[in-house]
């Protein structure tokens, strides 16, 4: 049934898969910004406790989309794997290594004989819920306001900078990005705390959380939002890729479906803080779960479709890649999109799983319990 | 279109990847094995309902945790490191080696982390037969994440189904299942995972001797090795076998490979097989290689025609032939194969001109020459070796292929011997009074790791200069960056690493020490 798609057709499918994996991580990152809260919210050692294991049976989920993410890119688009993780290398050096350090703190924390001591360990958490979302969000970024590379003839990449990609916080437009993301991470976090712990402390404390991170979110994100549909854009017809006034904005016209999404993620974010902060709903996060998956897939279609490049290239603008430039053969898509029929299947195990594992909060008593595997 | 490459950035770049790569390996055998042998223990808890075996269960679960905290944490690095610091490689057949990549993410890691949770938070969440069936689906995930890896390493060792594109300049899959049913892909497969059984039962034995030393908690360690030693047994013969059948693909897919580590340098009909050797160090000479030779050595004749293609006395090319070329037998010389190699990428460099400039009938001419079967057959698939700059850097380092080899073996053969001894020890009641043999398991746990180790070194050493055999050599794969960047970030990976490593092992040791909790058993 895809051997009869277009390659281009092909090619949209895959970006909207590659921006369905995107937009769950972001919503999974709340695994991310709880790490960075767990002194704030956490004044006790049991308290933090309940935060770490409550985090600890998320993180892996986090984690595994990031991986799937980079193999389905590569899969997918492998000129951006190549060109952006081999270009931008500092940066995804770093994004990389705060994600080696988080993978063995749960488990590490609190074992006997840990040699680095707990306090190291709760610094790596912090560390991998900061850096890791700014570095993503920044890099991101870059798929608006373009990277500095070219490519020869053999499609190898060159960089042009000495910085390896960490010129892009340089660009502040990038850099809102990311805080954005920062933000929001913490403010899923604390509403995922709300939803999974047992204790009136912690409760409160995530609250007032929820609202002090929704303000500075509210200023970067708007900030992005609004410059990026305000700025030019990087399109591309059959002969080349040139410069259009308000790309983006144009995008978000000519694809209605994708401006009612974005529409809705962001209603569903604003939601879900509303109902936090004025009923005391402890629901919260999926509203805002389910609008932050809406929103970030939006942003991610209108990087590229429609004709949009979605890793231009400031340095050569010719060399920009676009899904079709970038893509891997027909084939390939072909067989990739065969495995993608599996994804709901595994998305159902996960679901389910979930639904077992969360079915009672967490408290005090079960990380006491003899049985359980407390981190 | 070839660049001159700096070759202390490539060598930086490989030896950044063999220490992560190593790093990995030093977590991911055991995450193999102890996800089968912890299913195995479980499913004795639920069929006998004695919670003696929960006990050990969860005993070893706690270690099997620690283990594999640290393994997704050097995974991520590989997954990544293909891009950042292969990114020719990348581009060049990401066509095809993305796809196990992502399939694997897709299927495997989704189905081990899920299930892990289970199998860790659920005891008092989910009934003890969803408990057992979420133990075995994280075994069989983690096992599923061996396999998408090592049909990708495969497909380098071994490219198949898969034809070039001059327009993209990059190689397109063509056949998906000849990727995944590449006799290399299922021997290694088989072989890598039933080495990490054997590795993981190594372990779980030697443990328990160790208790059993300490005259502690005895029946848990009986039970324990009871069922370790008859499951590496079973995967001991296994690897000798599976280990046999890679190797005869090898003596086809890769001869050099082949030829080094079985250090022969000059072929032969009826070729001898060389058991134990010692090589010579008289030669100063590192480029001429193809003088060393052997100090001492003991030759078993015929046996390694035999291995190789199954007849006594068929030919086997040493190293000698593959470089100077052996026209009885059908061997181009390197010198052969270079020259075709270059002519196939001036080929394709003409046509990139052609295209550039405009000319399209031409280019169209000989886009048609490019792809036309016997050019294919006799000058493309030689391309890689157009890179080449002196054809002794076609030899990998001889004397490494060939010890890593031989102390792969020869421990494969002493761990078969070594669990019949545990297995009938264990069933006639006499591992107590075995002291110098319970002391003798403590210190095979170490040997494990070197025979596991050792194989990588002889699967990817052996085929150097090569990441993708005849097609790309290493010095074209690399990522143009500057060499000091690669040394830092190598320097970063060998501390961070370092340093959770023996976090790690302070951490194991002490969890060892507590042993399994005498009242976990009570549900
Ligand atoms: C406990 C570990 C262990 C043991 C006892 C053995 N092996 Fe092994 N071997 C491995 C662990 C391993 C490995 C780490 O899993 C490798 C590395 C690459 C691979 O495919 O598997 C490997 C590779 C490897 C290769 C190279 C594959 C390649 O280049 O692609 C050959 C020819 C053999 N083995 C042969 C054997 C034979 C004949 C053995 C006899 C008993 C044996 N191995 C025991
Ligand atoms: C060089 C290529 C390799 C890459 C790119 C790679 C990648 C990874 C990654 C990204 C993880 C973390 C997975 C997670 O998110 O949970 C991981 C873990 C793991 N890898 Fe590797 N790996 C490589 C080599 C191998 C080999 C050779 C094997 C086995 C034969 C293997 C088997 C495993 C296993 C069993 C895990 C345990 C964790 C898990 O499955 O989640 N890997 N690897
Ligand atoms: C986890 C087990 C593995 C170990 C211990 C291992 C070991 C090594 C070693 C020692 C080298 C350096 C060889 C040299 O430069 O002489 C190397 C290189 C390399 N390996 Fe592996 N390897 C493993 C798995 C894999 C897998 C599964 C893949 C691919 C899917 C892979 C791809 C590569 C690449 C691309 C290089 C760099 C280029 C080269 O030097 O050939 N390795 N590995």
């Amino acid at each position: 049934m895809f051997e009869t798609l277009s390659h281009l057709a092909l090619q949209q499918y895959w970006w909207v898969i590659i921006s369905l994996l995107g937009a769950l991580f972001v919503f999974l990152t709340f695994v991310q910004g709880g790490q960075t809260l767990i002194y704030t919210i956490g004044k006790t050692e049991p308290e933090r406790t309940m935060l770490v294991n409550t985090l600890g049976r998320k993180w892996e989920f986090t984690f595994t989309i990031l991986v799937t993410f980079g193999g389905a890119f590569f899969a997918s688009f492998p000129l951006f794997y190549a060109t952006s993780f081999g270009g931008a290398y500092w940066v995804w050096i770093a994004i990389l290594f705060s994600f080696v350090i988080q993978a063995v703190s749960y488990e590490y924390r609190t074992k006997p004989a840990n040699f680095l001591g707990t306090k190291t360990f709760e610094s790596f958490l912090f560390l991998n819920g900061a850096l890791g979302t700014i570095l993503i969000g920044t890099a991101v970024g870059t798929f608006f306001n373009g990277a500095m590379f070219s490519l020869n003839d053999m499609n190898n990449v060159s960089w042009e900078t000495p910085f390896r990609g960490l010129e892009a916080v340089l660009t502040f437009h990038n850099v809102a990005l990311g805080l954005s993301v920062f933000f929001l991470a913490r403010i899923l976090g604390a509403l995922y705390f709300m939803n999974s712990v047992e204790s009136e402390a912690i409760f409160t404390r995530s609250k007032k959380q929820v609202l002090y991170n929704t303000i500075p979110f509210l200023v970067f994100f708007l900030y992005f939002v609004i410059w990026l549909l305000l700025k030019d854009g990087y399109a591309y017809n059959e002969t080349e890729v040139f410069m259009e006034k308000f790309k983006y904005l144009h995008n978000l016209i000519q694809m209605p479906l994708v401006a009612v999404v974005f529409l809705l993620g962001v209603v569903g974010v604003l939601w879900g803080i509303g109902v936090t902060i004025l009923k005391n709903s402890s629901k919260g996060i999926w509203f805002a779960g389910a609008g932050t998956v809406l929103a970030v897939l939006a942003l991610f279609l209108i990087a590229g479709l429609n004709g949009t490049a979605f890793y231009p290239s400031n340095f050569a603008l010719q060399d920009s890649l676009t899904i079709e430039t970038a893509s891997s053969s027909h084939f390939t898509l072909t067989a990739m999109s065969y495995v993608s029929l599996g994804v709901p299947f595994v998305l159902a195990y996960i679901w389910w799983v979930w639904k077992a594992m969360n079915s009672k909060k967490i408290d005090e008593a079960e990380m006491q319990e003899e049985d359980s595997h407390a981190y | 279109m070839l660049e001159a490459i700096d070759l202390s950035l490539v060598n930086w770049s490989r030896a950044q990847f063999a220490l992560t790569a190593m790093y990995h390996w030093l977590f991911v055998p055991l995450t193999l094995g102890l996800t089968v042998i912890i299913a195995i223990m479980e499913t004795m808890y639920v069929k006998t309902g004695n919670v003696e075996w929960k006990r050990i269960t969860k005993f070893w679960m706690v270690l099997f945790g620690i283990n594999f905290a640290i393994g997704v944490a050097t995974g991520i690095i590989l997954e990544f490191e293909f891009g950042t610091n292969w990114s020719n490689y990348s581009w060049f057949v990401g066509d095809i080696f993305g796809a196990p990549l992502a399939i694997e993410g897709i299927f495997a890691f989704f189905m081990e982390s899920t299930f892990i949770a289970v199998m860790f938070f659920g005891w008092n969440k989910v009934s003890k037969k969803v408990h057992l069936l979420s133990t075995w689906l994280t075994a069989i995930g983690a096992n599923l994440s061996a396999l998408w890896i090592l049909v990708a390493n495969a497909w380098m060792q071994n490219p198949v189904g898969m034809q070039f594109n001059p327009e993209t300049a990059r190689n397109e899959m063509v056949s998906f299942w000849e990727v995944l049913f590449s006799p290399t892909a299922i021997y290694k497969f088989l072989h890598t995972t039933s080495s990490g059984f054997v590795l993981a039962s190594i372990f779980v034995i030697g443990i328990s001797s160790w208790f059993i030393l300490k005259k502690r908690n005895l029946v848990f360690a009986r039970k324990s090795i009871l069922v370790a030693a008859i499951f590496g047994l079973v995967s001991s013969v296994y690897v000798a076998f599976t280990g046999d059948s890679s190797a005869r693909d090898i003596a086809q897919q890769q001869p050099m490979k082949f030829a080094a580590f079985e250090g022969l340098y000059n072929g032969s009909e009826g070729a001898g097989l060389i058991a134990l050797g010692v090589f010579s160090t008289s030669d100063s000479d590192s480029t001429n290689q193809n003088l060393l030779d052997f100090n001492m050595k003991l030759e078993i004749p015929n046996v390694l025609s035999y291995m190789a293609y199954m007849d006594w006395n068929a030919f086997v090319p040493g190293i000698n032939d593959l470089i100077n070329g052996n026209e009885k037998y059908g061997y181009l010389s390197a010198d052969e194969k270079i020259a075709r190699g270059k002519a196939a990428i001036a080929k394709l460099k003409e046509y990139k001109d052609a295209k550039n400039s405009g000319d399209g009938q031409l280019a169209d001419q000989l886009k048609t020459e490019f792809m036309d079967p016997d050019f294919q057959e006799n000058y493309f698939n030689y391309f890689g070796y157009g890179y080449i700059t002196d054809k002794n850097l076609l030899i990998p380092s001889v004397p490494l292929s060939f010890y890593s080899f031989h102390i792969m073996v020869g421990l494969g053969f002493y761990f078969i011997v070594f669990f019949v001894l545990a297995f009938l020890y264990t069933i006639r009641g006499k591992l107590e009074k075995k002291k110098g043999f319970l002391r003798l398991a403590v210190w095979t746990i170490p040997l494990a790791y070197i025979a596991s180790q050792a194989g990588w070194i002889v699967a990817e050493v052996g085929r150097q200069p090569w990441v993708i055999q005849d097609l790309m050599p290493t010095v074209a794969a690399v990522t143009k960056i500057s060499t000091s960047a690669v040394q830092v970030t190598f320097w970063l990976f060998a501390a961070i690493f370092t340093m959770l490593l023996i976090a790690e092992l302070k951490i194991m040791l002490r969890q060892i020490k507590i042993g399994p909790k005498m009242d976990g058993g009570q549900h």
